[in-house]
């Protein structure tokens, strides 16, 4: 079991974070950086206005990002057949579906709160502010991870899957962006643990719905 | 190998609202192979699929018994890797079988990425990955397409090994396959 989970963890990381495929998991990180950089051109060079906005449009750049590497999470095993080989393995797409949400949160989660250091630097956000939009990712990247798979695996084979898949991930999303920017005015922790276990709710459900999604794909 | 067996009953297969074939019964024992024929569109890659339990039959049942290895049309080997890497993830998890790449004239494709290999040379690639398995159940999917004759008889050299093992080997193509003892079904027969 174990020799099987690296197994599928290391073909998935090097898969994710491969250069070989449109960016690998830079693209993203570039693309949430550039939203943080593009906000304080829009509203002008207001450091209070700045800062007191700043955690949002993190969570919201946070988000944008995420729907990013969607299409490149389940859509190319299906087509490859690796799905059919891993059921005649007896290996089951619930299983593939949780190594493949471990695998995109060490892909997207720790690069994203590594480059929101520089985010929330451009946007003039103090030391308490940044803890907590950090603690906040942390939180909430991992539900956004198991999200994006399970939407990628709904969508994977249909025509039009990418923009769907974005279609979908924003709806779902909010819960955590409510709890994860409502953190940021409240400055609290609770914001933080619902946060938390909204991520939770999604890490339980998205290997089965993911699994039952390929499954059906496949008829 | 021992013990192997795929038996259909009254099997009837549908793609959207169009019965392909129904009615359709067989049993494969220990050593035995079938050729199921028939032209394209009839259901030849669709009674695989039922057969490895990928797909659910319209009607009728499949029982097997044994780990069921499956050629098709695509390979399931990242395109973007070397052939070598891309083998070796199957390996990682059908365990270390030794697989005589030699003789599958893979040994010097071994560094280039699978993306750049032929269509012969993919396919040789995935019954190399099918030996790595080490299953007991062949299902080949036009197992000759895009194959040289002297890859063709290769494989057809393989097959008759793994029967000689006690091996079931199912194969579905419309081109001839030379193997000492197989049945023939041809699909037609049984379209509604």
């Amino acid at each position: 079991m174990i020799r099987l989970f690296a197994t599928l963890l290391r073909r998935d990381l090097a898969r994710l974070l491969g250069s070989g495929q449109g960016g690998g998991a830079l693209l993203p990180i570039l693309f949430f950086l550039a939203v943080a950089m593009i906000y304080p051109f829009a509203v002008g060079p207001d450091a209070p206005l700045l800062a007191r906005t700043g955690g949002g449009v993190i969570w919201v750049a946070a988000l944008l990002a995420a729907i990013l590497p969607l299409d490149r999470l389940v859509e190319p095993d299906l087509e490859r057949g690796m799905f059919d080989q891993w059921a005649l393995r007896g290996i089951s797409e619930e299983w593939v579906i949780a190594v493949r949400v471990v695998s995109h949160w060490l892909s997207f989660g720790p690069p994203l709160m590594l480059a929101a250091l520089p985010a929330g630097a451009l946007l003039g956000l103090s030391g308490a502010h940044l803890r907590t939009v950090e603690l906040g990712l942390l939180a909430g990247t991992p539900g956004l991870a198991a999200l994006g798979v399970a939407v990628a695996a709904i969508t994977a084979g249909l025509r039009g899957g990418a923009a769907l898949a974005g279609l979908l991930v924003i709806p779902l999303g909010v819960p955590l962006l409510i709890f994860g920017a409502g953190s940021l005015s409240t400055g609290g922790d609770s914001g933080v643990a619902l946060t938390g276990a909204v991520s939770l709710v999604l890490l339980a459900v998205a290997p089965f719905a993911g699994g039952a999604a390929v499954r059906a794909a496949r008829d | 190998m021992q013990g192997a067996h795929i038996a259909v009953h009254d099997l009837a297969c549908r793609r959207g609202d169009r019965v392909l074939f129904r009615g359709l019964s067989f049993a494969l024992n220990a050593g035995e192979a079938l050729q199921v024929t028939g032209t394209n569109g009839t259901g030849k890659s669709s009674l695989l699929r039922l057969v490895a339990g990928l797909a659910r039959p319209f009607a009728g049942s499949v029982a097997r018994h044994g780990a069921v290895g499956l050629v098709d049309e695509r390979p399931a080997l990242d395109p973007e890797l070397p052939l070598e890497r891309a083998l070796a993830f199957w390996r990682g998890l059908d365990g270390r079988t030794p697989v005589d790449l030699d003789a599958l004239g893979l040994a010097d494709l071994l560094d280039v990425p699978v993306r750049y290999l032929s269509t012969g040379q993919r396919k040789r690639a995935a019954m190399a990955r099918l030996l790595g398995q080490r299953a007991e159940v062949w299902l080949l999917d036009e197992p000759l397409n895009g194959l040289d004759v002297h890859a063709a008889a290769l494989v057809e050299r393989l097959a008759a090994a793994h029967c000689r093992e006690g091996g079931v080997l199912l194969i579905a193509s419309h081109q001839p396959f030379a193997l000492a003892g197989m049945r023939e079904v041809a699909l037609a027969d049984f379209a509604p």
